[in-house]
């Protein structure tokens, strides 16, 4: 599959190894090149300087031939903006976005987005290991 | 009406002032605290501390019956996000977005946004106005119906000059709605209107057709 990801910190960084370790074709984008230094020293893909809300920037990541497009940056917003260019300008099939705010779910649900929180699925693992 | 401005910045801050002088009832949504003192003691009890992208302060300040959300903040996404909410979760019937990435004028609008606004697009139009070298102006844009409204002005190197309109080769689609000659009264086009130097055309085109257009009035 290819697979583009949007933010290099240390979620994406991890899975743009684990993914191109299981021979995806994988393009990961920051708008810090320092950030590329989390990649494993044996990533193949590609490591794209550039803002993931930048339409252009999308098209040269190869947005139009992508099967999966997974928003990981710091910012909510920025994430559910380039999923949903990802999305609707786009026709990518799969996108995934991470949002940290468990509050704007169900706007994104209606919004169409596959949106997760790290932070509800975090809460309920931990409350899990303290209940047993 | 009531009018919500997302982002107390320099853009809210002068738009809210000037709504507020038109006798509109404006609440600003602000994150930073000391932007929101600011603008309460200068203009009463208007800005309200929060993040203008969450529904819980939205439903808040009352967005059900908001007549119009304007999302000014620095950042396209933050405005693009207050808008979708205030849409999709509260019906209002009319939201406005700043962008700072001219690009961005399509997608906001495919996404939902009714007005995107640019300042960069407006600057340009600005200097296409001002600027006499830019032979082609675009006056009004229909953009549902394929339209532009554009106005050319004829230069001095025009091969269409003194030719009768029937001999210049109009791309299909144009066609040709005034021509406003220098210090004399517009005329409506007929087959044999014969176009001068310095005239003022104005067309109706489709943006396909809008290069050859310019072509068959000024190219030389």
């Amino acid at each position: 599959m290819k697979v583009v990801i949007m933010g290099c910190g240390r979620v994406g960084a991890q899975l743009a190894g684990l993914l191109d370790a299981d021979g995806h074709e994988v393009t990961i984008l920051d708008v810090d090149a320092y950030s590329f230094r989390r990649l494993p020293s044996d990533f193949k893909g590609t490591a794209l300087l550039g803002n993931g809300i930048d339409e252009a920037v999308l098209r040269r990541a190869g947005i139009e031939e992508a099967d999966v497009f997974v928003a990981l940056t710091q910012g909510d917003n920025r994430n559910v903006m380039a999923a949903q260019i990802a999305k609707h300008i786009f026709n990518v099939p799969r996108v995934i976005c991470r949002i940290y705010d468990p509050l704007r779910q169900e706007l994104y649900d209606t919004l169409g987005i596959e949106a997760f929180s790290p932070t509800t699925i975090f809460a309920h693992l931990v409350k899990e290991k303290i209940e047993g | 009406m009531y009018i919500i401005i997302v982002g107390g910045g320099r853009v809210g801050y002068y738009l809210a002032r000037a709504l507020l002088e038109e006798g509109h009832e404006v609440l600003i949504i602000e994150k930073n605290a000391s932007f929101c003192d600011i603008i309460n003691e200068e203009m009463g009890s208007v800005c309200i501390r929060g993040d203008g992208c969450e529904a819980a302060t939205l439903a808040d300040v009352g967005a059900g019956r908001a007549d119009m959300l304007v999302a000014v903040t620095g950042d396209d996404e933050d405005n693009l996000v207050a808008c979708q909410v205030a849409k999709y979760k509260f019906n209002v019937p009319r939201t406005i977005a700043r962008i700072r990435n001219p690009q961005n004028e399509a997608i906001f609008k495919k996404l939902g946004v009714d007005v995107p606004v640019s300042a960069t697009n407006i600057i340009l139009e600005a200097i296409e106005k001002e600027v006499p070298t830019h032979p082609l102006t675009h006056l009004l844009t229909l953009t549902e119906r394929g339209l532009e409204l554009v106005e050319v002005r004829i230069p001095p190197t025009s091969s269409s000059i003194g030719k009768p309109l029937k001999e210049i080769p109009l791309p299909a689609g144009s066609r040709l709605a005034l021509i406003i000659p220098k210090n004399r009264r517009p005329r409506i086009p007929t087959p044999s209107s014969i176009l001068r130097e310095g005239d003022q055309v104005i067309a109706l085109t489709t943006p396909e057709a809008e290069e050859s257009l310019r072509t068959a009035l000024t190219g030389t």
